[in-house]
């Protein structure tokens, strides 16, 4: 774009349950404490019920909460096919983490329509974005608990994010429930270490 | 430097009525307006009363009542809310309030959560109450403040439209001292004033229309309102709340060299208006939903001596229907003066559809009690039965073929009489939830037992009002604080309405609810089923877990009798033709109803 007002632009996809609202409020949360304006733009209601849902997060950004289409710096995609249901936001050459484990709709579970292969969603996804795929679901169990998939996401986001991630690491911790504090630490950790092979 | 501080947009509305010195506030819950209330019930220390109101048009005589006796007090509620409140809002325009009162509702432009997508600035006009219109969630935070202050001044309520994206928009917010004033209510008796009788209403209105202009003069020179003279252009920008972010960023973007006025207040600025106009000679008009700028800017341009070009609604630049955006606003703005877009837009169009990304609509809770209810009203009722129903997470049934119609709040009950009394002749039963009844359903099912409907009546109480995030209802025995009250027996209550035939029903006993549906069918009047069972999101919260169940595969014979329940936590593995249970599996069991060869069972065994 050429007169950017946002200085990192990042969309959180995903369904309804998995918690791309926690994801962005510690992401929008840092944002504030390291010192930046932040717009963001949040499903609610109607399509939380297990339906497709996307946060726009704006960090540096003193303008309206929605992402241009190509605007996009970063995606972070909880569930694999709704990287491509948002993609149209996305700029040519950016980059996107993808959570490889599916979530089906139940038009998939009924057997009345089908879900494309993982792989052919990566290949497409790698033809014009820099991707980072691995399966956070199974990091957020080893880390104790399923739930704890968008904590993994972020952890894995943080060395992208234009502030210190120990910073974003406190907020975690501020921002999880209390009891769920030890398993989300350690998602957080096993995301953020996932990076260094990549 | 002030605190700063990372909120929801309906978080800084709350804050902001706190930090205006709101007293008494009220509200019914829709999206996207709930949180205002949810945040400030939640809240430990308060010096102030919230209430969940029974709906819209209850809660904005609570807050007129309050605003009567001197205080400052805030109603909030969804767009169509406000045609509920639409009474007394129109008549108390007239008589005025004596403490500020702000009259919160939020639009949904792009009906993310709502059946329509009206603009709340049309109801500004038409009460002639002066309406607050935000940019940005730290605008509205400060709009409300400020808006108390405003209203004592003038002694009329003010109406403050947000939208969706302000309310479920997050930003960073700089807060204000809250306000500690404490004012004594007193009521002063005054009946030219409070009490509307003709004679009365008849002095009012002249005086409602007289103070217009003091109001648009006042308003036009506040900080809401900017105006940006180009000294070298000749065209015109002119952006209207939420919109304006938008085309303020399409301008950079755009490198656009305009003059530029930016509407926060409503009556319209007509003065910087004028002087916008005499300035360009082609102006563009970017507002969400209706044309209520531009056709102010056509009538104020009709009056000048010179011909200005003006865009505005129109299918190839401004839509007057869904939400705007910055690619919207950027193609008006390159449409309507020949502005070159130099950015090349990369189309991922034709590899998002090499894929085939299943739809994902939103669903029913995996072990949620309407799927339960719905299937047995089927069973007992048949697919040639006619189904209305009403608002609600159960509005998500249409799929299982029980959501015929779905109008407006309590819109079920009334809408099955209307086509009894046209004279079809099948069988009609409708579903409304509990919080939708105690809304608005009670007057329908009393019109329908009054004027001898014979239909069906399900009223789904899942003990809550779960769309709009769980609030409480007068059902639940608890108010919007979580302190106790009294529970209405909706068996009492549905009875003293005149329904002769009520039963209350466990939905998870399908059997048992399949027998009551029939008996209510056979029924000849208004008869009434209470499918009892509460939300499973709720029931989770509050520590309740039942064990999940397991489909044995050696006694699935894949007949999909299972899966055609709905439930999301059953799969059906096509390739070795048997059904499974995943891990979203609540317990609820009733699936373990439609086998047929026993291999549905709880994990345990």
């Amino acid at each position: 774009m050429s007169n950017k007002v946002s200085k990192f632009d990042l969309i959180i996809s995903g369904v309804g349950g998995q918690g791309t609202i926690l994801a962005s409020d510690i992401i929008g949360k840092t944002a504030v404490i390291s010192g930046y304006h932040v717009r963001a733009a949040e499903t609610h209601g109607m399509a939380q019920r297990g339906g497709s849902v996307v946060n726009h997060v704006r960090i540096g950004c003193d303008y309206g909460s929605l992402i241009s289409i190509n605007g996009a710096d970063f995606m972070i995609a909880l569930e694999p096919s709704e990287s491509v249901r948002y993609l149209k936001y996305l700029a040519p050459g950016s980059k996107i983490i993808i959570n490889t484990e599916p979530v089906y709709p139940v038009s998939v579970l009924s057997g009345k329509s089908s879900y494309p292969a993982i792989s052919d969603i990566l290949n497409i996804l790698e033809k014009d974005h820099e991707v980072i795929a691995f399966n956070a679901t199974k990091l957020a169990v080893e880390a104790g608990n399923q739930q704890a998939m968008n904590v993994v996401m972020v952890g894995a986001l943080s060395r992208y994010l234009p502030f210190d991630e120990k910073v974003l690491f406190e907020s975690v911790k501020s921002i999880v429930p209390p009891k769920t504090l030890d398993v989300n630490k350690k998602a957080f950790m096993l995301g953020n270490k996932i990076m260094e092979s990549h | 430097m002030k605190d700063r501080e990372y909120m929801l947009g309906n978080a800084a509305i709350a804050r902001g009525i706190i930090e205006g010195g709101g007293k008494v506030i009220s509200g019914y819950p829709g999206t996207p307006s709930s949180e205002i209330i949810g945040t400030l019930a939640s809240m430990k220390e308060r010096d102030f009363y919230v209430e969940w109101s029974v709906n819209e048009k209850v809660a904005l005589e609570v807050a007129a009542g309050a605003a009567m006796a001197g205080t400052r007090s805030v109603v909030t509620m969804k767009h169509v809310g406000l045609n509920v409140a639409a009474d007394p809002l129109m008549t108390l325009a007239y008589m005025g309030v004596e403490g500020g009162m702000v009259i919160i509702v939020a639009d949904d432009p792009g009906c993310h959560s709502s059946q329509n997508e009206q603009d709340t600035r049309r109801y500004s006009e038409f009460s002639m109450l002066p309406c607050f219109d935000p940019a940005t969630p730290q605008e509205a935070k400060d709009m409300v403040s400020e808006a108390f202050s405003f209203s004592e001044k003038f002694q009329l309520p003010v109406i403050f439209r947000s939208t969706t994206r302000i309310s479920h928009g997050k930003s960073d917010i700089t807060l204000n001292d809250i306000d500690i004033n404490t004012k004594t209510p007193f009521f002063t008796k005054d009946v030219d004033r409070w009490v509307m009788i003709p004679k009365n209403a008849c002095v009012r209105h002249p005086q409602l229309i007289d103070v217009q202009e003091d109001i648009k003069n006042e308003l036009q020179n506040s900080r809401w309102n900017k105006l940006d003279l180009s000294e070298s252009s000749t065209i015109g920008i002119i952006a209207a709340g939420i919109a304006s972010v938008y085309a303020e960023e399409a301008m950079i973007d755009l490198d656009v060299e305009a003059s530029y006025l930016k509407i926060g207040t409503y009556p319209l600025p007509d003065d910087l208006i004028s002087k916008m106009l005499d300035k360009v000679d082609e102006v563009l008009i970017i507002e969400e939903l209706e044309p209520f700028v531009e056709d102010k800017v056509r009538a104020i341009s009709n009056d000048l001596n010179k011909a200005i070009k003006i865009y505005g609604k129109d299918p190839k630049l401004i839509p007057r229907d869904g939400e705007l955006n910055v690619n919207i606003c950027k193609i008006a703005i390159s449409n309507a003066f020949n502005v070159p877009d130099k950015n090349n837009y990369y189309d991922y169009a034709d590899k998002i559809n090499s894929l085939s990304i299943p739809e994902r609509p939103p669903v029913m809770c995996p072990g949620c009690s309407h799927r339960a209810t719905y299937y047995a009203m089927r069973k007992a009722f048949g697919s040639d039965a006619i189904y209305p129903s009403d608002i609600g997470c159960y509005t998500l049934g249409v799929q299982s073929g029980t959501v015929d119609t779905t109008l407006c709040m309590g819109g079920s009950i009334t809408v099955a009489s209307g086509i009894f009394n046209a004279g079809e002749k099948r069988p009609i039963c409708c579903s409304i939830g509990d919080s939708t009844f105690l809304h608005t359903g009670i007057n329908g099912l009393l019109n329908a037992t009054y004027n001898k409907s014979n239909i069906t009546i399900t009223i789904l109480d899942n003990r809550t009002t779960a769309m709009t995030g769980h609030q409480p209802n007068p059902g639940m025995g608890q108010l919007a604080t979580g302190e106790k009250t009294i529970e209405v027996c909706f068996e009492g209550l549905c009875k003293s309405l005149g329904a002769e035939f009520v039963e209350t029903v466990d939905p998870f006993d399908i059997p048992s609810t399949i027998e009551a549906f029939k008996k209510a069918r056979d029924y000849e009047g208004t008869s009434v089923i209470i499918a009892k069972q509460p939300c499973v999101i709720l029931s989770r919260r509050m520590g309740v877990k039942n064990l999940p169940f397991h489909i044995f595969i050696d006694k699935c014979n894949g007949c999909k009798a299972c899966i055609r329940l709905g439930c999301p936590a059953i799969e059906f593995d096509e390739e070795n033709k048997y059904a499974k249970i995943n891990s979203m599996c609540t317990g609820c069991g009733s699936c373990v109803q439609m086998c047929k060869f026993d291999a549905i069972v709880e994990v345990s065994k």
